[in-house]
């Protein structure tokens, strides 16, 4: 089982991709399926099992999309 | 009533004190360095802020901010300092914060001279920074009215929620004469609209900016009804011997000390001269004028400055009777020069 | 599972309105999250400039006041002076501390005043469209230097954390940057550490943090933030320059 989980808000995304670029196992990528609100293919957890809830994609986030649990 | 003399810079920081203000942000400027040398000695003894800022942009600043956490502040400053300030109190303004604004007047264009002067009449009557604003502004004529016009200015501009602009030519900051001292105010606002920590509350805001269309229009209305209501309410001067005026002389502050003198003069030799002098500048008092002009033949207005407020009585009066003007700058125009331009304007009409 | 993170109660559930990968959201939630760790948000105000950052009241869920242009360290030492138990910080931009402020920053920090400046340097008017800064770096191309900025005509790029660190009133001075995640976590520590000092009384406090404009930089996020490694820390030395111990 996966150590962390991240919760997601995508309609905060405005998918400047800094998340991606930091998460250390990742985890993140865009969810090219969807446009937000704010007309970006927002953020997605394309896998889980491999969070560790280091929690360094929530800081690099300028926009507050992302919550991180851990167990 | 026991009577202290004291010079009317003075008189106003007093006023001020015992209105409730405990801060004072200034930037030295002759004639009006007194104001702020007076509170730099009482500010800390009353539990008062006193802060010599580095400029009047930074002053009117702190007045900004003081005013926004609801205590009541001021700022004195004359000439080019006030040029600096109108960023200040524009903002000041459109945020709605009350406070005082003191204008010790000296003559312009540029650095200009010290000598007193009444040429920021535009600038204090018609906002004098960007957007349509406008301050209330009370023109004191002595050591008295620098006192109860400070406590005066303190309780409009909460009641409004307004800055209020004391406009006194130099010679008024330092005339000494005999007052009867006022008694300090004790009632407080309640200003459930400052800044001051939200404990207990939802944050406040202020801000002065309106990116939306409609926003804008709804804020400048807002601006716009209430400077309305201080027409209908707070218009104030006083008449002497206009009641059978031919002549109407009028003149605000130390010059309309100087305009009855002459006005008596003339009356001894039978002219029929009279005397308005408009106490608040701005919202101007016309409604005096026009009942002064029941069965005037001319006005004349005398300023220190090369013409402004006569715009307002030409305004006021709406063409019904024809306005001279007198002015001087440098110098303060002297009863018998008045009196002197009085007989000459009457013997032209045949009054 | 427990939330390992999450927002903070001093931001508002507002969506900002910063470009994507914008530092005005990370620098943001970092105050936000030292006013929740010292538990001082209802004793907090706040002072927003003018420049991108001009709607941050809508952001911090506490008491604001928005700023003319530069005018924000001489509003908070008012406030600071009345109200001495609250806890004042302003938010600046570079155009606006150190180009039309630098009057009232130098005086702020020379008289001492117990207020935090959160000084966000992004080498260029953001708000306005790009144009040059007082920190623009040499030969950097902006709307107004568009041949780059040269020193016969422009002159030298500021340093204000240096500059300050110079005056006795100031009682902490650091720059930081937000390129990464190290670096977010010192910034937020120096933030901190600044908020403790205006806490303990010891005077003005000043991080100057460098930011990332993607936008005015013409940089994607990821690039922006390795031009700022690149370009602005090799001129914008990162540390604490000022330390008053109490
Ligand atoms: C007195 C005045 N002059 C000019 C402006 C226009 N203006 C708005 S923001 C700004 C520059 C902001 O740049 P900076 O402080 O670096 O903030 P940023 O947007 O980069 O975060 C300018 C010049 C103004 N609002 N007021
Ligand atoms: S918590 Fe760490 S591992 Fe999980 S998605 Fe975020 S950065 Fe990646
Ligand atoms: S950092 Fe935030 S805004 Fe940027 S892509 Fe990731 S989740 Fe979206
Ligand atoms: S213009 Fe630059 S500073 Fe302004 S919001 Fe966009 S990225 Fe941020
Ligand atoms: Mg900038």
């Amino acid at each position: 089982m996966a150590k962390g989980r991240v919760r997601l808000f995508p309609e905060r995304c405005k998918a400047c991709g800094l998340c991606i670029e930091f998460c250390p196992k990742d985890v993140l990528g865009f969810d090219e399926e969807t446009i937000n609100m704010l007309g970006y293919h927002p953020i997605k957890d394309l896998k889980p099992e491999s969070c560790t809830g280091c929690a360094i994609c929530a800081v690099v986030c300028p926009d507050l999309v992302i919550e991180v649990e851990r167990v | 009533m026991d009577r202290v003399l004291m010079k009317g810079n003075e008189a106003l920081a007093e006023g001020a004190i015992l209105a409730g203000c405990r801060g004072f942000f200034g930037y030295p400027i002759t004639p009006s360095s007194e104001i702020a040398e007076y509170m730099a000695r009482k500010m800390p003894k009353i539990g008062g802020v006193f802060v010599q800022a580095e400029s009047e942009l930074a002053a009117i600043n702190m007045v900004y901010g003081g005013a926004a956490t609801g205590a009541r502040v001021m700022t004195a400053s004359s000439g080019p300092g006030l040029s600096l300030k109108q960023e200040g109190i524009s903002f000041i303004a459109e945020a709605e914060l009350p406070c005082l604004i003191v204008n010790i007047s000296r003559g312009g264009p540029g650095l200009g001279g010290i000598q007193p002067a009444q040429s920021d009449y535009f600038q204090a009557t018609r906002g004098g920074g960007h957007g349509d604003y406008h301050t209330i502004v009370l023109a004191p004529s002595g050591s008295q009215e620098m006192m109860d016009f400070a406590i005066e200015a303190f309780e409009l501009a909460d009641k409004y929620r307004i800055p209020v602009m004391i406009m006194a030519e130099g010679t008024l900051g330092n005339l000494m004469e005999p007052i009867v001292m006022r008694e300090p105010v004790l009632n407080k606002v309640d200003k459930p609209w400052a800044i001051s920590g939200c404990q207990g509350r939802k944050p406040n805001i202020i801000n002065t900016l309106h990116l939306g269309s409609e926003e804008l229009e709804n804020r400048n209305l807002h601006l716009a009804n209430k400077y309305k209501l201080i027409q209908a309410q707070e218009k104030r001067a006083e008449s002497y011997l206009v009641e059978d005026a031919e002549l109407v002389v009028v003149a605000f502050g130390i010059m309309a000390r100087i305009v009855k003198k002459a006005v008596v003069e003339a009356r001894k030799r039978g002219i029929k001269a009279g005397l308005v002098r408009p106490i608040t500048l701005w919202p101007f008092p016309d409604e005096d004028l026009r009942q002064a002009a029941e069965h005037a033949r001319l006005f004349l207005s005398v300023e220190i400055s090369m013409g402004q407020m006569i715009q307002d009585i030409q305004l006021a009066l709406a063409g019904r009777v024809p306005v001279e003007f007198y002015g001087r700058i440098g110098f303060t125009p002297n009863p018998e020069e008045i009196l002197q331009e009085i007989i000459r304007l009457a013997a032209r009409e045949g009054l | 599972m427990k939330k390992v993170f999450q927002r903070p109660e001093s931001l508002t559930e507002a969506r900002n309105h910063y470009c994507p990968g914008c530092s005005h959201g990370i620098i943001h939630r970092l105050l936000a999250e030292c006013m929740d760790e010292m538990n001082i948000r209802e004793k907090t105000i706040g002072i927003c400039p003018v420049g991108c950052s001009v709607l941050a009241y809508d952001y911090f869920n506490c008491d604001m006041l928005e700023a003319a242009h530069g005018r924000a360290p001489a509003i908070a030492t008012a406030i600071k002076r009345l109200l001495p138990d609250r806890y004042l910080f302003t938010y600046q931009g570079d155009g606006d501390l150190a180009s039309i402020g630098m009057a009232e920053i130098v005086h702020a920090s020379a008289r001492g005043e117990k207020i935090t400046v959160i000084f966000v340097n992004n080498t260029l008017y953001g708000m306005t469209g790009g144009q040059m800064a007082p920190t623009t770096l040499l030969g950097q191309v902006t709307t107004t230097s568009p041949y780059g900025r040269k020193v016969e005509n422009e002159g030298y790029p500021m340093k204000m954390a240096e500059l300050l660190s110079s005056n006795e009133g100031s009682a902490y001075i650091c720059r930081t940057a937000v390129n990464n995640p190290a670096n977010i976590n010192r910034t937020k520590r120096a933030i901190k550490k600044a908020l403790q000092v205006q806490e303990k009384g010891l005077g003005f406090s000043m991080v100057e943090i460098l930011s990332a404009c993607p936008t005015n930089w013409g940089l994607s996020p990821v690039e922006a933030l390795k031009w700022m490694e690149n370009n602005m820390i090799p001129y914008y030395p990162l540390g604490e320059f000022k330390v008053k111990e109490d």
